[in-house]
């Protein structure tokens, strides 16, 4: 018996009502943010601590068994990405402290970035698809009222094509729960496994299948349902871009990887092929959007897009090395991510714009700041030794013993314009002269210095590549065989 | 608002909706009714007040105060259990009382925040 599944539900929970009692002092609210953010970091490393030790992490909450009562389970890709939300909401939330305006944290930037973290941390937690909704639904509306904070209007224009879309998203999502509870009589997702394993009619459950797709593929933004990132992503301040970005649409990447492994498994030459396909079209898509935009954050959007592609290409090729490689892209891809909008928010402070044209010198200006945008710019394009390269490299290794050529293929293509892309940006930003006076706002080193940490951390997963990819080798075991994860939940084997 | 009729019934509704709201949040333990009702009748009977008289004087605290204690109440109801051993929210029953009814005044006064929240800035919006 462990509390400890339960801590990253809490902690964000408690700091937000919290924050909602002190809601005129802003002093109290940033720290209860910061010390919140924190500690989901150090609850989030405590439970992969403790998954790593002891195995897959079940609670029956409130004491109703398995597959009638809600479970919330951690298995290592859970653990992952809780400590990985866990950091970038730290992150997010020292860089907020310079970034957001007095008057977007007098409307409560801080506890509905907490709202938004327990969110994300639900969706990872929770072992019932029903709840997997009505989380992904708590993280929508933090997200909603984050991107239209301040009320400006590009953010508005922005927000109007995010939530629109979303909506048609849930919709589906709940008509696709509710289909599914009419086939299967249970949303337990572990309960569902066992179930949906020996169903009557596999072209319904492949059906059903596609409608999940559907739904999880708008939220994380896969070929031809990413219309909405490129178009709201850049409107917000840079903090609240930065946790979209490095987050949002990695719950839905979860959300695909846990059904595709857990639950729809039946006909996987389609389904898996499929995911294969989209794969493949949502790098191109994404890199060629990147190749065509001027505004610093609109590349990394359109980055966001194609980058999901290598994600989601693990899972298309659905073998254990290839699944590594997904949750190695996951790790690598949230932190660099993250860290790239970081820097384009100093590189803003420095320049005065988000526009490349009206960018310029800042080689000459702040070398530190230059290298500091090597390294994530790099790392994206998967450069050696650094995090990136590790992570296309298993990929690319298990689309080759597949013989999947095709996909290879565009990963290396991908991979190249993606260095294209950096390189459009170290040359307008950072290699010409600036075009302008522009007297640069001074940058708060709480803005520094989660960069700089992001930075260190991707140079660190680059020379430590060893332990971090055994954990992702372990986490795809533990995906590909969910023996344990539904003995976890049922109590019983099955 | 000056109005004769509206000043003297809610004189006379506003304690009794107060009233009502507390024995359909007690109510709501083995039948029909609970927090959310209750909270809903409770912030109705404030907003009453608030039609009536001045915005601020219909209600001592700040709406969020009544979110942020409501919201940590219901937290603290599931946390009882953990302390013992007991997965989250596993209900633990007293004599009379209950981690349930803790959750659900919790709830009451969450919504009755909510609730008066959004009339208080209507209200204001409009005067």
């Amino acid at each position: 018996m462990n509390g400890f599944v339960v801590l990253p539900l809490l902690i964000p929970l408690v700091s937000a009502a919290s924050s909602i009692l002190f809601w005129r002092r802003r002093m109290i609210q940033r720290w209860l943010g910061l010390s919140s953010s924190f500690l989901l970091l150090g609850s989030g490393l405590l439970l992969l601590y403790t998954i790593r030790e002891h195995g897959i992490q079940a609670m029956q909450v409130g004491g109703w068994p398995a597959p009638f009562g809600i479970t919330l389970v951690a298995d290592l890709f859970t653990g992952i990405m809780v400590t990985l939300a866990g950091l970038i909401g730290s992150a997010v939330a020292v860089y907020s402290v310079a970034n957001i305006d007095a008057r977007r944290e007098t409307f409560g930037f801080h506890p509905l970035l907490q709202v938004l973290l327990m969110g994300v941390s639900g969706a990872f937690l929770t072992g019932d698809i029903f709840n997997l909704y009505v989380w992904f639904e708590v993280m929508l509306i933090a997200s909603f009222v984050l991107l239209g904070l301040g009320g400006e209007r590009k953010q508005l224009e922005g927000g109007f094509k995010y939530v629109t879309l979303n909506l048609v998203s849930s919709a589906l999502f709940l008509a696709g729960v509710g289909l599914l509870y009419g086939a299967a009589g249970t949303l337990n997702m572990a309960d569902l496994a066992v179930k949906l394993r020996n169903a009557n009619e596999p072209a319904l459950v492949t059906a059903l299948a596609m409608i999940f797709l559907t739904a999880f593929g708008i939220k994380a933004a896969v070929f031809p349902l990413f219309f909405w990132l490129p178009a709201s992503y850049h409107t917000p301040p840079v903090a609240i871009s930065a946790v979209f970005a490095g987050l949002l649409t990695k719950v839905g990447v979860y959300a695909i990887i846990r059904v595709f492994t857990l639950v729809f498994v039946q006909d996987v030459a389609y389904t898996h092929g499929l995911i294969l396909g989209i794969s493949a079209l949502t790098m191109i898509t994404g890199v060629l959007g990147a190749a065509a935009q001027n505004d610093f954050r609109r590349i990394l959007s359109f980055h966001i897009v194609s980058q999901i592609g290598y994600m989601t290409m693990g899972l298309g090729l659905y073998t254990s090395i290839a699944l590594a490689g997904s949750v190695f892209y996951i790790v690598h891809h949230i932190i660099v991510k993250t860290n790239l909008f970081l820097i384009s928010g100093i590189v803003e402070r420095r320049t005065g714009s988000f526009q490349l044209k009206q960018m310029g010198g800042l080689y000459h200006a702040s070398p530190l700041l230059a290298l500091l945008f090597l390294i994530p710019a790099f790392s994206l394009a998967g450069i050696p030794p650094l995090s990136g390269f590790f992570a296309k490299f298993i990929l690319i290794r298990a689309g080759l013993e597949n013989e999947e050529y095709a996909i290879v293929a565009v990963a290396l293509m991908v991979g190249l314009l993606t260095l294209f892309s950096m390189t459009k940006i170290w040359a307008e930003a950072f290699w010409k002269p600036a075009p302008n006076e522009f007297g640069p706002r001074p940058v708060h080193r709480t803005m520094w210095a989660p960069a700089v940490a992001l930075a260190v951390l991707t140079i660190c997963i680059g020379f430590g590549a060893g332990p971090v990819y055994e954990l992702s080798e372990q986490t795809a075991r533990q995906l590909m065989d969910p023996t344990a994860y539904i003995q976890a939940v049922l109590g019983v084997s099955r | 608002m000056n109005s004769i009729i509206l000043t003297v019934t809610a004189r006379v509704l506003g304690p009794v909706l107060l009233l009502f709201s507390l024995f359909v949040l007690f109510r709501g333990h083995q039948e029909p009714g609970g927090g959310f009702a209750g909270g809903l009748l409770a912030a109705s009977a404030f907003s009453i007040r608030a039609i009536r008289k001045d915005v601020e004087l219909s209600l001592p605290v700040e709406p969020h105060a009544l979110i942020g204690t409501g919201l940590l109440l219901a937290v603290s109801s599931g946390l009882a259990s953990v302390v013992l051993g007991r997965p989250f929210m596993t209900a633990i029953w007293f004599p009379y009382v209950s981690t349930v009814l803790l959750f659900d005044i919790g709830v009451y006064l969450t919504v009755m925040g909510v609730v008066l929240m959004t009339v208080y800035a209507l209200a204001e919006e409009k005067s």
